[in-house]
Protein backbone atom coordinates (compact mmCIF):
# COMPACT_ATOMS: atom_id res chain seq x y z
CA UNK A 1 0.00 0.00 0.00
CA UNK A 2 2.16 2.90 -1.18
CA UNK A 3 -0.66 5.46 -0.74
CA UNK A 4 -2.03 7.08 2.42
CA UNK A 5 -5.81 6.71 3.04
CA UNK A 6 -6.36 10.29 1.88
CA UNK A 7 -4.41 9.68 -1.33
CA UNK A 8 -6.37 6.48 -1.86
CA UNK A 9 -9.63 8.38 -1.43
CA UNK A 10 -8.43 10.95 -3.96
CA UNK A 11 -7.57 8.20 -6.47
CA UNK A 12 -10.97 6.56 -5.99
CA UNK A 13 -12.70 9.93 -6.40
CA UNK A 14 -10.85 10.51 -9.68
CA UNK A 15 -11.76 7.01 -10.94
CA UNK A 16 -15.41 7.56 -10.01
CA UNK A 17 -15.56 11.02 -11.59
CA UNK A 18 -13.88 9.97 -14.84
CA UNK A 19 -16.00 6.84 -15.11
CA UNK A 20 -19.19 8.85 -14.64
CA UNK A 21 -17.97 11.45 -17.12
CA UNK A 22 -17.39 8.86 -19.86
CA UNK A 23 -20.92 7.57 -19.32
CA UNK A 24 -22.50 11.04 -19.11
CA UNK A 25 -20.73 12.76 -22.00
CA UNK A 26 -23.03 11.55 -24.80
CA UNK A 27 -26.04 12.72 -22.78
CA UNK A 28 -24.45 16.10 -22.10
CA UNK A 29 -23.54 16.63 -25.74
CA UNK A 30 -26.29 15.06 -27.77
CA UNK A 31 -29.43 14.81 -25.65
CA UNK A 32 -31.17 17.80 -27.20
CA UNK A 33 -32.09 15.88 -30.28
CA UNK A 34 -29.10 17.09 -32.31
CA UNK A 35 -27.50 14.34 -34.29
CA UNK A 36 -23.89 13.64 -33.32
CA UNK A 37 -21.43 14.58 -36.07
CA UNK A 38 -20.70 11.72 -38.47
CA UNK A 39 -17.01 11.65 -37.51
CA UNK A 40 -17.99 11.11 -33.87
CA UNK A 41 -20.31 8.26 -34.78
CA UNK A 42 -17.62 6.72 -36.97
CA UNK A 43 -14.96 6.97 -34.24
CA UNK A 44 -17.49 5.60 -31.76
CA UNK A 45 -17.69 2.49 -33.90
CA UNK A 46 -14.02 1.93 -34.77
CA UNK A 47 -12.25 3.17 -31.63
CA UNK A 48 -13.39 0.50 -29.14
CA UNK A 49 -11.64 -2.45 -30.85
CA UNK A 50 -8.49 -0.33 -31.36
CA UNK A 51 -8.48 0.74 -27.72
CA UNK A 52 -8.99 -2.77 -26.42
CA UNK A 53 -6.03 -3.91 -28.55
CA UNK A 54 -4.04 -1.02 -27.11
CA UNK A 55 -4.91 -2.10 -23.57
CA UNK A 56 -3.92 -5.70 -24.25
CA UNK A 57 -0.48 -4.53 -25.36
CA UNK A 58 -0.37 -2.25 -22.32
CA UNK A 59 -1.22 -5.16 -19.98
CA UNK A 60 1.53 -7.26 -21.54
CA UNK A 61 4.18 -4.51 -21.46
CA UNK A 62 5.96 -6.19 -18.54
CA UNK A 63 6.55 -9.42 -20.46
CA UNK A 64 10.28 -10.19 -20.38
CA UNK A 65 12.03 -12.51 -22.81
CA UNK A 66 15.14 -12.94 -20.69
CA UNK A 67 13.70 -15.79 -18.59
CA UNK A 68 11.17 -18.48 -19.46
CA UNK A 69 9.04 -17.40 -16.51
CA UNK A 70 8.83 -13.91 -18.02
CA UNK A 71 6.95 -14.84 -21.16
CA UNK A 72 5.68 -18.44 -21.07
CA UNK A 73 2.94 -17.95 -18.41
CA UNK A 74 1.33 -14.92 -20.11
CA UNK A 75 1.57 -16.65 -23.49
CA UNK A 76 -0.06 -19.89 -22.31
CA UNK A 77 -2.68 -18.14 -20.18
CA UNK A 78 -3.44 -15.60 -22.92
CA UNK A 79 -3.91 -18.34 -25.52
CA UNK A 80 -6.10 -20.20 -23.03
CA UNK A 81 -8.34 -17.16 -22.61
CA UNK A 82 -8.72 -16.78 -26.38
CA UNK A 83 -9.28 -20.49 -27.11
CA UNK A 84 -11.69 -20.97 -24.20
CA UNK A 85 -13.63 -17.99 -25.44
CA UNK A 86 -13.75 -19.18 -29.02
CA UNK A 87 -14.85 -22.60 -27.79
CA UNK A 88 -17.45 -21.83 -25.10
CA UNK A 89 -18.05 -18.10 -25.56
CA UNK A 90 -18.56 -17.65 -21.81
CA UNK A 91 -16.83 -14.50 -20.50
CA UNK A 92 -16.41 -15.69 -16.97
CA UNK A 93 -15.20 -19.16 -17.80
CA UNK A 94 -12.57 -17.67 -20.12
CA UNK A 95 -11.40 -15.03 -17.64
CA UNK A 96 -11.42 -17.37 -14.67
CA UNK A 97 -9.86 -20.32 -16.43
CA UNK A 98 -7.04 -18.23 -17.82
CA UNK A 99 -6.40 -16.39 -14.54
CA UNK A 100 -6.33 -19.56 -12.43
CA UNK A 101 -3.97 -21.19 -14.93
CA UNK A 102 -1.75 -18.10 -14.85
CA UNK A 103 -1.65 -18.15 -11.06
CA UNK A 104 -0.69 -21.84 -11.06
CA UNK A 105 2.02 -21.16 -13.63
CA UNK A 106 3.60 -18.18 -11.85
CA UNK A 107 3.25 -19.61 -8.34
CA UNK A 108 4.02 -23.26 -8.99
CA UNK A 109 5.65 -24.03 -12.30
CA UNK A 110 7.80 -20.96 -12.97
CA UNK A 111 8.20 -19.73 -9.40
CA UNK B 1 -41.50 -0.21 -6.78
CA UNK B 2 -44.19 -2.67 -7.76
CA UNK B 3 -43.80 -6.34 -7.15
CA UNK B 4 -44.68 -7.04 -10.74
CA UNK B 5 -41.78 -4.94 -11.90
CA UNK B 6 -39.43 -6.96 -9.72
CA UNK B 7 -40.91 -10.20 -11.03
CA UNK B 8 -40.20 -8.96 -14.56
CA UNK B 9 -36.75 -7.52 -13.93
CA UNK B 10 -35.14 -10.16 -11.73
CA UNK B 11 -35.14 -13.08 -14.26
CA UNK B 12 -33.61 -10.80 -16.88
CA UNK B 13 -30.71 -10.02 -14.56
CA UNK B 14 -29.85 -13.59 -13.49
CA UNK B 15 -26.95 -14.00 -15.96
CA UNK B 16 -25.49 -10.75 -14.64
CA UNK B 17 -26.00 -12.01 -11.08
CA UNK B 18 -23.78 -15.00 -11.77
CA UNK B 19 -21.27 -12.92 -13.67
CA UNK B 20 -21.03 -10.04 -11.23
CA UNK B 21 -20.74 -12.27 -8.19
CA UNK B 22 -17.77 -13.98 -9.83
CA UNK B 23 -15.94 -10.97 -11.31
CA UNK B 24 -16.87 -8.89 -8.27
CA UNK B 25 -15.33 -11.52 -6.01
CA UNK B 26 -12.17 -11.54 -8.10
CA UNK B 27 -12.02 -7.77 -7.67
CA UNK B 28 -12.47 -8.04 -3.89
CA UNK B 29 -9.75 -10.70 -3.70
CA UNK B 30 -7.35 -8.60 -5.77
CA UNK B 31 -7.98 -5.53 -3.66
CA UNK B 32 -7.48 -7.54 -0.48
CA UNK B 33 -4.23 -8.92 -1.87
CA UNK B 34 -2.72 -5.42 -2.14
CA UNK B 35 -3.72 -4.58 1.41
CA UNK B 36 -7.12 -2.89 1.09
CA UNK B 37 -9.93 -4.47 3.11
CA UNK B 38 -13.64 -4.91 2.72
CA UNK B 39 -14.64 -1.28 3.34
CA UNK B 40 -12.47 -0.13 0.44
CA UNK B 41 -14.01 -2.77 -1.80
CA UNK B 42 -17.48 -1.61 -0.75
CA UNK B 43 -16.62 2.05 -1.34
CA UNK B 44 -15.14 1.45 -4.79
CA UNK B 45 -18.00 -0.74 -5.94
CA UNK B 46 -20.61 1.75 -4.75
CA UNK B 47 -19.07 4.92 -6.21
CA UNK B 48 -17.08 3.74 -9.25
CA UNK B 49 -19.03 0.67 -10.40
CA UNK B 50 -17.03 -0.46 -13.42
CA UNK B 51 -15.68 -3.98 -13.93
CA UNK B 52 -12.54 -3.38 -15.94
CA UNK B 53 -12.20 0.10 -14.45
CA UNK B 54 -11.95 -1.30 -10.94
CA UNK B 55 -9.52 -4.05 -11.97
CA UNK B 56 -7.40 -1.29 -13.39
CA UNK B 57 -7.95 0.65 -10.15
CA UNK B 58 -6.37 -2.18 -8.17
CA UNK B 59 -3.26 -2.04 -10.34
CA UNK B 60 -3.12 1.76 -10.01
CA UNK B 61 -3.50 1.69 -6.22
CA UNK B 62 -0.92 -1.09 -5.99
CA UNK B 63 1.76 1.05 -7.64
CA UNK B 64 0.55 4.34 -6.15
CA UNK B 65 -0.01 5.92 -9.55
CA UNK B 66 -0.20 9.75 -9.69
CA UNK B 67 -3.69 11.20 -10.12
CA UNK B 68 -3.24 12.37 -13.72
CA UNK B 69 -2.26 8.83 -14.70
CA UNK B 70 -5.26 7.47 -12.79
CA UNK B 71 -7.52 9.85 -14.72
CA UNK B 72 -6.01 9.07 -18.10
CA UNK B 73 -6.02 5.30 -17.76
CA UNK B 74 -9.54 5.25 -16.35
CA UNK B 75 -10.65 7.32 -19.32
CA UNK B 76 -9.01 4.86 -21.74
CA UNK B 77 -10.51 1.78 -20.15
CA UNK B 78 -13.98 3.32 -20.05
CA UNK B 79 -13.84 4.87 -23.46
CA UNK B 80 -16.29 2.40 -24.92
CA UNK B 81 -18.96 3.74 -22.57
CA UNK B 82 -19.17 6.84 -24.76
CA UNK B 83 -20.66 4.63 -27.43
CA UNK B 84 -23.14 3.05 -25.04
CA UNK B 85 -24.54 6.42 -24.09
CA UNK B 86 -25.17 7.31 -27.71
CA UNK B 87 -27.52 4.38 -28.12
CA UNK B 88 -29.33 4.98 -24.81
CA UNK B 89 -30.27 8.62 -25.47
CA UNK B 90 -33.79 7.69 -26.50
CA UNK B 91 -34.39 5.02 -23.88
CA UNK B 92 -33.55 7.18 -20.89
CA UNK B 93 -35.47 10.22 -22.06
CA UNK B 94 -38.16 11.29 -19.60
CA UNK B 95 -36.81 9.29 -16.65
CA UNK B 96 -36.42 12.40 -14.50
CA UNK B 97 -34.13 12.14 -11.51
CA UNK B 98 -33.57 8.42 -12.04
CA UNK B 99 -31.85 9.21 -15.31
CA UNK B 100 -28.72 10.29 -13.44
CA UNK B 101 -28.53 6.88 -11.82
CA UNK B 102 -29.19 5.15 -15.16
CA UNK B 103 -26.24 7.01 -16.68
CA UNK B 104 -24.01 6.30 -13.68
CA UNK B 105 -24.84 2.59 -13.75
CA UNK B 106 -24.42 2.02 -17.49
CA UNK B 107 -21.89 -0.81 -17.36
CA UNK B 108 -21.23 -3.24 -20.23
CA UNK B 109 -23.58 -5.81 -18.76
CA UNK B 110 -26.41 -3.41 -17.92
CA UNK B 111 -26.04 -1.88 -21.36
CA UNK B 112 -26.36 -5.34 -22.90
CA UNK B 113 -29.51 -6.10 -20.89
CA UNK B 114 -31.11 -2.74 -21.56
CA UNK B 115 -30.45 -2.85 -25.28
CA UNK B 116 -32.14 -6.25 -25.66
CA UNK B 117 -34.68 -6.67 -22.82
CA UNK B 118 -38.21 -5.33 -23.07
CA UNK B 119 -40.59 -4.61 -20.21
CA UNK B 120 -43.54 -7.02 -20.36
CA UNK B 121 -47.10 -5.83 -20.84
CA UNK B 122 -48.44 -3.84 -17.88
CA UNK B 123 -45.03 -3.01 -16.43
CA UNK B 124 -43.79 0.57 -16.63
CA UNK B 125 -40.73 0.56 -18.86
CA UNK B 126 -38.83 3.16 -16.86
CA UNK B 127 -39.43 1.30 -13.57
CA UNK B 128 -38.20 -1.84 -15.29
CA UNK B 129 -35.00 -0.22 -16.61
CA UNK B 130 -34.30 1.35 -13.23
CA UNK B 131 -34.74 -1.92 -11.37
CA UNK B 132 -32.53 -3.85 -13.82
CA UNK B 133 -29.79 -1.26 -13.28
CA UNK B 134 -30.23 -1.28 -9.50
CA UNK B 135 -30.20 -5.09 -9.24
CA UNK B 136 -27.03 -5.32 -11.34
CA UNK B 137 -25.30 -2.75 -9.15
CA UNK B 138 -26.28 -4.63 -5.98
CA UNK B 139 -24.86 -7.90 -7.38
CA UNK B 140 -21.60 -6.14 -8.12
CA UNK B 141 -21.37 -4.70 -4.61
CA UNK B 142 -22.24 -8.06 -3.05
CA UNK B 143 -19.63 -9.88 -5.14
CA UNK B 144 -16.80 -7.50 -4.32
CA UNK B 145 -17.59 -7.45 -0.60
CA UNK B 146 -17.75 -11.24 -0.58
CA UNK B 147 -14.41 -11.45 -2.37
CA UNK B 148 -12.72 -9.09 0.09
CA UNK B 149 -14.11 -11.02 3.07
CA UNK B 150 -13.07 -14.36 1.59
CA UNK B 151 -9.63 -13.00 0.75
CA UNK B 152 -9.15 -11.88 4.35
CA UNK B 153 -10.40 -15.21 5.71
CA UNK B 154 -8.48 -17.51 3.39
CA UNK B 155 -5.35 -15.45 3.03
CA UNK B 156 -4.14 -17.50 0.10
CA UNK B 157 -1.41 -16.47 -2.29
CA UNK B 158 -2.98 -14.18 -4.87
CA UNK B 159 0.16 -13.67 -6.97
CA UNK B 160 -0.87 -13.52 -10.60
CA UNK B 161 -4.54 -12.71 -9.97
CA UNK B 162 -3.98 -9.44 -11.83
CA UNK B 163 -3.89 -11.46 -15.05
CA UNK B 164 -7.69 -11.26 -14.82
CA UNK B 165 -7.47 -7.82 -16.39
CA UNK B 166 -5.45 -9.07 -19.36
CA UNK B 167 -7.88 -11.97 -19.76
CA UNK B 168 -10.82 -9.58 -19.61
CA UNK B 169 -9.43 -7.47 -22.45
CA UNK B 170 -8.60 -10.56 -24.49
CA UNK B 171 -12.16 -11.80 -24.08
CA UNK B 172 -13.60 -8.44 -25.13
CA UNK B 173 -11.23 -8.45 -28.13
CA UNK B 174 -12.34 -11.93 -29.22
CA UNK B 175 -15.96 -10.79 -29.08
CA UNK B 176 -15.20 -7.67 -31.12
CA UNK B 177 -13.13 -9.66 -33.60
CA UNK B 178 -16.01 -12.06 -34.24
CA UNK B 179 -18.50 -9.26 -34.79
CA UNK B 180 -18.09 -7.44 -38.06
CA UNK B 181 -15.86 -4.46 -38.70
CA UNK B 182 -13.35 -4.82 -35.90
CA UNK B 183 -10.33 -6.39 -37.55
CA UNK B 184 -8.55 -3.39 -39.03
CA UNK B 185 -9.15 -1.05 -36.06
CA UNK B 186 -7.93 -3.78 -33.67
CA UNK B 187 -4.79 -4.39 -35.73
CA UNK B 188 -4.11 -0.66 -35.92
CA UNK B 189 -4.59 -0.38 -32.16
CA UNK B 190 -2.16 -3.21 -31.43
CA UNK B 191 0.47 -2.06 -33.92
CA UNK B 192 0.33 1.61 -32.85
CA UNK B 193 0.72 0.64 -29.21
CA UNK B 194 3.70 -1.61 -29.93
CA UNK B 195 5.38 1.20 -31.84
CA UNK B 196 4.61 3.58 -28.99
CA UNK B 197 6.01 1.12 -26.43
CA UNK B 198 9.26 0.94 -28.37
CA UNK B 199 9.54 4.70 -28.83
CA UNK B 200 8.05 6.19 -25.66
CA UNK B 201 8.66 3.32 -23.22
CA UNK B 202 6.33 1.48 -20.86
CA UNK B 203 5.52 4.47 -18.64
CA UNK B 204 4.39 6.95 -21.28
CA UNK B 205 3.16 4.68 -24.05
CA UNK B 206 -0.60 5.27 -23.91
CA UNK B 207 -1.04 8.87 -24.98
CA UNK B 208 1.15 8.62 -28.11
CA UNK B 209 -0.51 5.30 -28.92
CA UNK B 210 -3.97 6.84 -28.65
CA UNK B 211 -2.94 9.80 -30.80
CA UNK B 212 -1.59 7.48 -33.51
CA UNK B 213 -4.75 5.38 -33.38
CA UNK B 214 -7.11 8.34 -33.75
CA UNK B 215 -5.06 9.80 -36.61
CA UNK B 216 -4.80 6.46 -38.43
CA UNK B 217 -8.51 5.71 -38.05
CA UNK B 218 -9.49 9.19 -39.17
CA UNK B 219 -7.27 8.90 -42.25
CA UNK B 220 -8.71 5.47 -43.04
CA UNK B 221 -12.28 6.63 -42.61
CA UNK B 222 -13.32 6.58 -46.28
CA UNK B 223 -12.22 2.97 -46.53
CA UNK B 224 -13.40 1.68 -43.15
CA UNK B 225 -16.73 3.46 -43.23
CA UNK B 226 -17.43 1.76 -46.55
CA UNK B 227 -16.78 -1.62 -44.91
CA UNK B 228 -18.98 -0.94 -41.93
CA UNK B 229 -21.87 0.18 -44.11
CA UNK B 230 -21.69 -2.90 -46.28
CA UNK B 231 -21.61 -5.14 -43.24
CA UNK B 232 -24.62 -3.41 -41.77
CA UNK B 233 -26.60 -4.09 -44.89
CA UNK B 234 -26.10 -7.84 -44.76
CA UNK B 235 -28.42 -9.42 -42.21
CA UNK B 236 -26.72 -10.89 -39.17
CA UNK B 237 -26.53 -14.69 -39.05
Amino acid sequence: MPLTPIQTLASIAVMAAVTFLTRALPFLLFDRGDHPPKLVLYLGRVLPPAIIAMLIVYCLKGVAFTTLGGWVPPLIAGLTAVLLHLWKGNDLLSIFGATVLYMILVQGVFA
Amino acid sequence: MKRRTLAAAFPVTVPVLMGYLAIGMAFGLMLQSIGYGVLWALLMSVVIYAGSGQYLGVSLLAVGAPLHQVAFLTLMVNFRHLVYGLSMLEKFRGMGARKLYMIFSLTDETYALLSSARAPEGVDEHDFFFLVALLDHSYWIAGSVLGAVLGAALGFDTTGVDFAMTALFLVIAVGQWKSAGGHIPALIGGAATLVSLLIAGAEDMLLPALAMIVIALTLLRPRLEGNVKREEETPCP
